[in-house]
């Protein structure tokens, strides 16, 4: 009986390691990528501000990751008439 | 030169203030002048676990808000002359708890003891982060289940990018603490094994405390593991572990209850069942 059930049962830790081993390997992936967001939304705010006056939330930006591209989405929303800063 | 150690881990109940506890002691039973710092704000339990519970009149809060010196707050261990506890507020707002304050009581307990072992608080809010901004050497406490590795894997990366020495370009030492081992249901494949939690997480194995009803015991009556019972397993497991902490060089083994004749017997029996 023991033996029997032990045929049947496939021990749940390897089962354990691999799924641990693919989930790491996309959070630690999107844990460097999320900080660059944070820059990017800084720097180009900063380079907008340069040239056009815009509110911070009107800059959004978005990251996405795929295979076998990944797409940097830039969302500015403009005011009309466009304001020049001096 | 003094060491600053957090005891974190991300996850909650996996050993931090037990471990926090039997680490400072075996380090102050080593002649080591220690101090042990509770960052659990509101919820504090090291002075429970270290037996300091009614003796507490001032808190870390208390020194970070100038109500009271940190001397006045350090509560001196009545069983080793060399282990004082800085406790947590307990009634306190997690606010109070601020970047500057814990930087200036860190200085002053850096001047005043050899180590400052950091019990920080679950999660990777204020508590937490600055629990282990200060630190020179982080003990990751994981259990051998997917929920603390991925937790503890966190941890690491703010390990890494969050703390003094991070943004100093420095590295902050980090050793993995693996606790509430069961060998028996590892070696049956139902537990994560020491040596996949290591790959995962690729970082050096301070040790492996293995699961055992003294801790619960140690708990009970208010006492650090290594104090209550040093010969049980976990104590011996956190003594090596403390000396691999202070650089001796030790293999890692998974220390098992020396059990009496009748013990071995049922031991056998329970195994083969």
């Amino acid at each position: 009986m023991t033996l029997f059930s032990f045929l049947q049962k496939r021990s749940s830790a390897p089962v354990a390691r691999e799924r641990l081993q693919i989930l790491l390997a996309h959070e630690r992936a999107i844990a460097g990528k999320s900080d660059l967001v944070a820059v990017l939304q800084e720097e180009i705010l900063t380079v907008i501000a340069k040239h056009v006056t815009v509110e911070r939330e009107k800059v959004q930006i978005k990251l996405d990751r795929g295979s076998p591209v990944s797409t940097l989405e830039i969302g500015i929303e403009m005011p009309t008439p466009v304001v020049v800063p001096n | 030169m003094a060491k600053v150690l957090v005891v974190t881990s991300g996850k909650g109940g996996v050993g931090k203030t037990t471990s926090t506890a039997a680490i400072g002691a075996a380090l102050a039973q080593g002649g080591e002048n220690v101090a042990v710092v509770d960052f659990d704000v509101g919820l504090r339990n090291l002075d429970l676990i270290m037996g300091a519970e009614r003796r507490v009149v001032f808190d870390l809060i208390n020194v970070i808000q100038g109500e009271a010196k940190l001397a006045q707050a350090l509560i001196r261990d009545r069983r080793i002359d060399t282990l004082s506890l800085l406790p947590a507020s307990q009634t306190r707002d997690k606010e109070a708890l601020t970047a500057e304050g814990v930087a200036r009581v860190m200085e002053e307990l850096r001047e005043k003891f050899d180590w400052v072992v950091c019990d920080s608080p679950a999660g990777i809010e204020r508590g937490a982060t600055l629990a282990m901004y200060h630190a020179d050497v982080a003990v990751i406490v994981t259990n051998p289940e997917v929920s603390s590795v991925r937790d503890s894997d966190r941890i690491i990366g703010l390990l890494d990018s969050k703390t003094a020495r991070a943004e100093k370009g420095e590295r902050v030492e980090k050793h993995l603490l693996i606790s509430r081992f069961d060998p028996a249901r590892a070696l049956r494949g139902e537990m994560l094994k020491t040596e996949d939690v290591l790959e995962i997480l690729s970082i050096p194995l301070l040790g492996i405390i293995p699961e055992s009803q003294e801790v619960l015991r140690a708990s009970n009556l208010g006492s650090p593991i290594t104090l209550s019972n040093p010969n049980s397993a976990p104590a011996r497991a956190y003594f090596d572990a403390v000396k691999r902490l202070q650089g001796q060089t030790i293999a890692v083994t998974v220390p098992h209850e020396r059990r009496g004749f009748m013990g071995k017997l049922f031991g056998r029996r329970v195994a083969v069942a």
